[in-house]
């Protein structure tokens, strides 16, 4: 049997422990923190598996592996509601709202009744929308929660420091593996989470705005995530001018955001290499997974798919980057 | 085209904000052959390290950097970025930008004067975002600018030369001023009527990092900025309201 110690118990590592154990590796999952928490990028992740809106400027190959991952967190046990995206502008972006559009083709037009339809609560604020049906969303804590407890029933061992000795280890620390990754840089993104019980959506809602864009992803309990910025740093701090940004544009999108409580600000920084496109890399026994950037929850099941394949049959995968060595 | 004694290469000049991803933003200053990149130092990104990798990307372009004071509404913050910026990139040029209208971007022009006439003190070289206003060129030019960049409309609006009058007029006010059409601008006919106009140089962000093919749109402002001012060099003809045949009608039968 294979031993497999993986680094990083984030949304990159949890997948690849699944992957591998599925393929009957002794999996040993390494992470500092005894649990899923604020100290791993992913904790602060929208939970949107939305393939084709993130190709409105994403790379090709992010909505093709991206397309995927609805099925396999289902196929993991994790509750996946597939409601699709829904996409608005306030009344002068019009514009934007067509822009979109060229560059989503998988949308289809509503108009303010059928818009109504889908979403009632915001019926009568938006005359126009585009609904991209074949997306997804999950709630990501509770989907890495789930994915820990199905690992360790699986005899995963969950531990704080690499036990020493021969086997593969795959490298998924995300930021904290610049230290061999030099051209890993992070992208920081802020978000907040509100509690409203006047107001409920059945799906993600994206709000495009030329400066302030936001999307808002509902979360049982009554729980909203808005997010999330996107700033060249890799700063941590939770700048006034992004939440006021983020909490601004919530409250266009509707009034009752204004008398929701304040639960969460958060924020991370993302770990990205220049083409914001993740890569695997090989270095004898150790595979490295990174730069999943704002694509964690999406991309992670097709990368640890990619990993495991490499690890077990000794397949070359896409998005293979020979640089790292 | 020389900005401060320094001999400038290509009249396109790119700002880095935007773009799907440091790797499309290097190939669009690739396929354009851009020569000046502008940079924000947004205080937000937190701590003079934060952005560092970004930053490092960025001179890696190898061009000639432009920082600037994007987002900031007043001459103490204005100055104070500027500082930042120096410290951070090394050079004495500043794209001197500061807010006064949040939902137009419009500058402050009395903020504008005193920020630039602080930095000018302080041995900065200002390039001043400006109106084209000519009475604001004046002031700029005696507080030390030896730049100016007159916005086509609005940061991000891409609605082109909204005031042509004006432009026109500011250009043949400072005949001898390098000058630079920033902010605006959406399509590259649009830098080429600025350069025909006689402007120096075109500035944008926005029209190439939103396009769909960032790289693409690049290239064709390159083109559009170089036939410009072709035509600009080449002394335009003059519009006439009299149809004038290129080849003459006599000796032909063009009364049968």
């Amino acid at each position: 049997m294979t031993r497999a110690t993986i680094l990083g118990a984030g949304v990159a590592g949890l997948c690849v422990a699944t992957e591998l154990i599925g393929r009957g590796c002794a999996v040993t999952v390494v992470d500092p923190a005894p649990e899923h928490g604020p100290h791993a990028c992913s904790w602060w992740a929208g939970g949107m598996l939305a393939p084709f809106c993130e190709g409105e400027t994403a790379e090709e190959p992010v909505v093709r592996l991206g397309r995927k991952a609805a099925d396999w967190w289902a196929r993991q046990g994790v509750p996946v509601i597939r409601q699709g995206t829904l996409v608005v502008t306030l009344g002068r972006d019009r514009r934007e709202l067509d822009r979109f559009a060229r560059r989503v083709p998988q949308h289809r037009r509503l108009d303010g009744a059928a818009l109504a339809a889908l979403e009632p609560d915001l019926g009568g604020r938006f005359e126009r929308g585009l609904h991209v049906a074949e997306e997804a969303h999950l709630d990501p804590r509770a989907a890495l929660r789930h994915l820990r407890e199905r690992l360790s029933q699986a005899g995963a061992v969950f531990a704080s420091a690499p036990a020493p000795g021969a086997g593969l280890t795959v490298d998924c620390r995300g930021l904290a593996a610049r230290d061999v990754l030099p051209d890993l840089r992070g992208v920081k993104g802020e978000m907040a989470v509100l509690r409203s019980a006047d107001i409920r959506l059945s799906r993600p809602v994206r709000l495009l705005h030329p400066r302030f864009p936001l999307y808002v992803v509902p979360r049982p309990g009554g729980l909203f995530m808005l997010g999330a910025t996107q700033i060249e740093s890799d700063d941590r701090r939770r700048s006034v001018r992004s939440v006021l940004e983020l909490l601004s544009a919530a409250y266009a999108l509707h009034p009752a955001f204004g008398e929701a409580e304040l639960v969460e600000i958060g924020a991370d920084a993302r770990p990205a290499f220049p083409d914001n496109l993740p890569r695997l890399s090989r270095r004898g026994d150790t595979i490295r997974v990174n730069g999943l950037f704002r694509h964690g929850f999406l991309l992670a099941p097709a990368l640890a798919r990619m990993a495991a394949e490499m690890a077990c049959d000794g397949t070359t995968p896409e998005l293979m980057h020979a640089d790292h060595g | 085209m020389r900005f401060y004694g320094t001999e400038i290469a290509s009249r396109l000049m790119l700002g880095t904000a935007q773009y799907p991803s440091p790797a499309v933003l290097a190939e669009a200053f690739r396929r354009s052959g851009a020569g000046i990149a502008t940079v924000s130092v947004r205080r937000e990104a937190g701590g003079e390290k934060a952005g560092a990798a970004f930053w490092d990307l960025v001179r890696e372009l190898g061009v000639s950097l432009l920082p600037n004071t994007a987002g900031c509404h007043s001459v103490r913050e204005a100055v104070t970025t500027a500082q930042m910026a120096r410290e951070l990139f090394g050079t004495s040029w500043i794209k001197l930008e500061v807010i006064g209208h949040t939902d137009t971007l419009q500058p402050d022009p009395f903020a504008l004067v005193e920020a630039a006439r602080i930095l000018t003190e302080e041995g900065f070289q200002v390039f001043p975002y400006t109106t084209e206003d000519v009475v604001l060129a004046d002031r700029l030019l005696n507080a030390g600018c030896e730049v100016l960049m007159p916005w086509g409309a609005p940061i991000g609006t891409g609605l082109g030369l909204t005031n042509i009058y004006g432009l026109r007029t500011l250009r043949a006010q400072f005949p001898d001023v390098p000058m630079v059409v920033d902010a605006g601008l959406g399509l590259p006919s649009q830098a080429a009527m600025a350069m025909e106009m006689g402007y120096d140089a075109v500035l944008l962000n926005t029209a190439v990092a939103k396009a769909g093919d960032p790289a693409a749109m690049a290239e064709g402002f390159a083109r559009a900025v170089e036939a410009g001012r072709l035509a600009f060099e080449a002394d335009p003809m003059e519009p006439r309201d009299m149809a004038a045949p290129s080849t003459p009608v006599i000796g032909k039968a063009f009364l049968s």
